[in-house]
This record gives C-alpha cells, structure tokens and sequence, in this order.
C-alpha cells in the first residue's frame, strides 16, 4: 500500500544533494569565495537552539547558508570506556544517560542485548510493561521535542503546554520506578519491581486525555501562518538521500519511506498490538513534525492497548544466577543471602559473544552492539546513535537556505547531544 | 542466504540469529560495493570497532586459593569460567547492514566483519555508504583505526590534540594529565 502511495508523490527533489567528497560538510563554493562576500560564523557551541552543545561552523553570504560543518564531542563523556569497567547491570545505568531524552529506550536495548547473551526470555508481564513504558518515552521525547522546536520558531505557549503534559508522563514514571528520568526500571530477565497498584487507573487518565491535547497543539500550529511559511519546504532530504546518510525513525519517514523497526522486525510485544506507522513524503521540517504528531497519538494507541491487555504474573525470571533473589528470603535462606552476596559482589556472567541489538528509539534506529568475553563485565559496549547520524544530514539539508531556516532544520532533526556524543 | 561469493569471503558464521560475515580487510570495499549493489544491503545502520588486546589471556575462575594464596591485587583476577576463542588480530571492525526497503514487514541484516592489527589500514567505505563518513572518524578517533581514502580522517568526539585513543585496552583508565589545572 505504501510502495503505491509512494509513487503517487513526486520525488522531493531529483538526483542526490549530499556534498562530495565529504558528506557531512558542506563547501563553499570557490566562485562565490572570490567576490569576499561570505562570513563565516560560529553558531554555538553554547547556543539556545542548538539542544545541547553543537557547533555549527557557517559560511554564509548574505543570509544564504552557502557552507556548513557540524563540530561535535563537547558531551562527549566516555559512556563506552566506563561500562567496560563495570559489572554488567551496574552499567544499565550508563545507556539512560546517553539520550537523556527517551531514556527508557536507550535502557531497553542494553537489557535486551544482554538477555540475548544470556538467552533469557523475560516473562508477559514485563515485556508488556516495558513496551507501554517505552511508549510513554517516546511520548515524552516527542513533547519535548515538540515545545523546544515550536519555542525556536516564535511559537512560545506551546512549550507550556508540552512541558505540563511531559510533566503528567514524569509522574507516571515516578509511580512506578520512584524516580522521573534515569528510571533504571528494566532488569536482565524483566523488571525491577512490581507494578505498583494505582498505576494502570493513572496511566489511562493519561492516555484518555493525551489525544485531545495532541489535537490542541496541533490547531495552535497548523493554522497558524507563521509555522506553515517557516516550516514547509524547508531542510529537503529525499528518500534515496536519506537511505544513504543512515537516517532513520522520522526523519526517514517523513522522506516517504515506510519503514519502522518495530513493524519490521517486531521486538518485545509490538507484534501483538495495533498501530499505523505516519508516513509523510514531502521531505520538509513539516512532514517531520506531522510524523512526529501521528506518533504521539499512535503511541497512546499502543499505551491503550498494552493497558488493555496487561497480563498478569511474574515481573521477572525466577533465576537466581541473574536476578536478586526477594527481599525476604535473605533472612531465612542462607542460598538466597550467597546468590544476593554473589550478584551484588562480582554480578554474573554473560557467555562468550557479540551481538547487535536494533530497536525504535524516538530518534530512529537505536543500536546496541555488545561484546562479552564470558566474564562479568562487558568487553565492549557501542551505542548507534540515531542523534548522531542525524547530524551527518546537516549539510545536506540545509544546502543553500536562510540562517534563520538552519534552527528549524536542525530542530526537525530531533537530535539529543547527549545521545550524538556519549 | 549464503555469503561464499562476496569478494574477499574469508568466513561466516551464524550465531544468536545474527550472521558475520568476514572478509579480507584489502577488499573490503570491494565486498561493501557487492553488497550494496547486489544484495541490497543499502544501509549501513553502524560501523563498531573493538580492541581484543588482553582477550583470553585472565586464567581460568577458581574459589579455592592454591599453595601461594589468592592474588587479589591483580586486574582481572576474578577470572573467566571458560577461556574465549583467540583471536586473530588486535582489532575488528564490523559494519552492521540492513535491507531497508519502504513498506517492507522484514528485514535481512548482516554484520561485515573485518580484521586488523595496530597501524594497519582499513578500506573506507565513504564512497559506498555516505553515512560512514562520521563513523569511521569516530573509530579512528576512539580506536586508533586508519581508514584508507576517507576524506578528511581526523578526530571527532575527542579535542584535536588528544594523545591516543581512549577506547583501547592499554588506554590508562586513571591518572591522565589533567589539561587546565590552575598551576599553569
């Protein structure tokens, strides 16, 4: 169905547009050089809408983007080195950190490579829950995203708006994990507690109301002139391009690709519940955001129908070689107060291998490549940034647009520098 | 789906459902170009290097302390249940691909897996995949791989002037120089 839609839709432009022979930095032409008009300026590293520290090295000549060159590292915090050096779950912490932004994303892939490793199937409950968890992440990504990008273009209200319903989705968190963000909730084999009661009747309030609130932000945008001018037709990448560049989630779906990992290869229970994948085929800084407002509401959707269909049990495997054995047995059992001692003391091991895990991040393709030497910590943890390979289209999209548009074309890339430089 | 006819095949192996293929570092691009063109592995998802100096060489995990005692100072010495596989050189490089196709409900993915040792060059892959141009700095930058032909290979995450690269095993994990202390 899609393939047809896509043939319907002129392509966004014909040919490719990455810069040769370096496809992330955008050269001044020489020609224009000679007339001394360019001027080359730094935005950032410390700029409002630069969503963390990038630099932008522009060339400009007159208002015209006529060079750019992405300067990236000022976040870079050594994520990777630090997990080698800790116990396999004491390093879950670290991938939250990384996108601080759908954090229970990032947590999510670490844990499933690891039970890859350790061949271990997480019980319904937890494979339900943690996909209705990392919906809300995605909600909570998305409205972040939303208020920040809507702020850079004038539109100030709506920020208060997104950031009160982010709020509602930090108290969900909150209920269930006692903590807002860097919940540290998944465990290797499922959760690290049960669902606390009050949660599913708070979570529905949430997503009854989330709906009518997407529509309400998007009547503030859409009829409002100054977004559509400032956002249609703007930071072009075509589909063809954007395969090329690595790009992926929605920015690769608003170039007219359909093509969603958790549709293609389903992982925890996305198999099992109902959802659209948004595809947009104009390529511009609207098609993005309109992908990102159809996701938020196909994210409820999922957050419904994970409610609906919560089963009940256990909340993780009953294997002490992984999990901490219950609270009480420690008094009692002298084996549960070993495995307890064992686990926290020296953790557990994860067989020889490596594997990449891929899931749907709020930012497109999140991968996880692991590498374990059969010991108790990992030997090599590697991150695939979705943020940084979004900032790899920089140059490509904002070729020969106004300075002004290069805030709204780098917003619509949705990038969390935490997440580009870890 | 067999990978004997990519140029440069050394080996492959299937392992938890993921399959790697390696292939001679040399004709890496070679290999890269075939499967692009005729597999249709037109995305390339992550380039991710890995240092395997000191791999295998932890003895074996034991409780019990022999004649001279447990050695508890020395790294490592919570040992290994089972010694991994050596390996044949220092470094790897794998390139994850997959087959992005629009509207498609299924995907093949494949690890292209090359080997090498300190100083020894690597083929880009620039000109095939576009995307790879910050993962390759990024690998050159934290691992110390030289990509042979990458356009402008120099440093990423790190300062320009970095010494070394911080994702290797001998890379110091304290005790760094520290850059702007007040006694300068």
């Amino acid at each position: 169905m899609a393939s047809t839609a896509a043939r319907r839709h002129a392509p966004i432009y014909t040919g490719t547009r990455i810069p040769s022979p370096i496809p992330s930095v955008l050269k001044v032409d020489p020609a224009l050089r000679e007339d001394d008009d360019i001027l080359e300026v730094n935005f950032g590293p410390n700029h409002p809408s630069t969503h963390g520290v990038l630099r932008l090295i522009v060339e400009l000549n007159g208002e015209r983007v006529e060079g750019v060159e992405a300067v990236i590292g000022y976040l870079h915090t050594g994520f990777e080195k630090n997990m080698e050096q800790k116990t396999w779950w004491k390093a879950i912490t670290y991938p939250e950190r990384i996108d601080y932004l759908s954090f229970q994303i990032n947590e999510l892939a670490f844990v499933l490579a690891i039970e890859k490793l350790l061949e271990v199937e997480p019980p319904a409950k937890a494979t339900w829950m943690r996909t209705l968890l990392c919906e809300l992440s995605r909600i909570h990504s998305h409205l972040i995203w939303l208020g920040t990008g809507a702020l850079e273009l004038g539109a100030i209200s709506l920020l208060w708006y997104c950031f009160r319903e982010r709020d509602a989705v930090l108290d969900l968190f909150e209920l269930v994990t006692g903590v807002r963000m860097h919940t540290r909730y998944f465990q290797a084999g499922g959760l690290a507690e049960d669902i606390p009661p009050g949660f599913f009747t708070e979570c529905r309030k949430f997503a009854d109301m989330f709906p009518g609130r997407v529509d309400e932000y998007e009547a503030l945008l859409d009829r409002q002139a100054i977004w559509l001018e400032r956002t249609k037709g703007i930071g072009l990448l075509s589909a063809e391009d954007a395969i090329a560049l690595g790009q992926s989630g929605p920015v690769l779906r608003a170039s007219g690709v359909d093509w969603d990992l958790r549709k293609v290869e389903p992982y925890l229970a996305y198999d099992q519940v109902d959802f659209d994948v948004p595809v947009y085929f104009n390529g511009d800084v609207y098609d993005r955001y309109k992908v990102r407002m159809d996701e938020m509401r196909e994210s409820t959707r999922i957050v419904q129908q994970c409610l609906d269909g919560m089963p009940e049990g256990p909340w993780i495997v009953d294997d002490r070689k992984i999990v901490l054995p219950p609270r009480h047995e420690l008094h009692t059992s002298m084996e549960s107060l070993i495995h307890h001692f064992k686990l926290v003391t020296e953790g557990y091991r994860v067989p020889v291998g490596e594997v990449y895990v891929a899931i749907e991040s709020a930012r497109g393709e999140l991968g996880c490549y692991v590498v374990s030497d059969g010991g108790p910590k990992p030997w090599r943890v590697k991150f695939r940034a979705p943020s940084f390979v979004a900032l790899e289209a920089t140059a490509t999209t904002v070729a020969g647009s106004l300075v002004a548009d290069l805030i709204a074309i780098l917003g619509s890339l949705d990038t969390v520098m935490g997440d580009c430089d870890r | 789906m067999t990978f004997a006819d990519v140029p440069g095949f050394a080996s492959a192996s299937e392992e938890r459902g993921e399959t790697t293929v390696v292939v001679e570092t040399a004709r890496l691009r070679e290999a890269a170009e075939y499967l692009r063109d005729e597999r249709g592995f037109n995305f390339l998802a992550d380039i991710a290097a890995a240092d395997y100096l000191g791999w295998n060489e932890r003895t074996v995990a034991g409780y019990w302390g022999h004649r001279e005692g447990r050695d508890i100072n020395r790294p490592g010495s919570w040992g290994l249940a089972k010694k991994p596989e050596p390996k044949a050189k220092r470094f790897s490089v794998s390139y994850h691909l997959v087959t992005v196709v629009s509207g498609a409900r299924a995907a093949a993915r494949v690890r292209l897996q090359v080997w090498c040792d300190d100083g020894e060059p690597v083929p880009s892959v620039v000109s095939v995949w576009p995307t790879a141009d910050w993962h390759e700095r990024e690998a050159y930058d934290l691992m110390g791989i030289e990509f042979e032909g990458h356009p402008s290979l120099k440093r990423i995450l790190m300062d320009d002037d970095w010494e070394g690269h911080p994702l290797r095993k001998d890379y110091p994990i304290g005790g760094e120089p520290v850059r702007f202390s007040g006694a300068e």
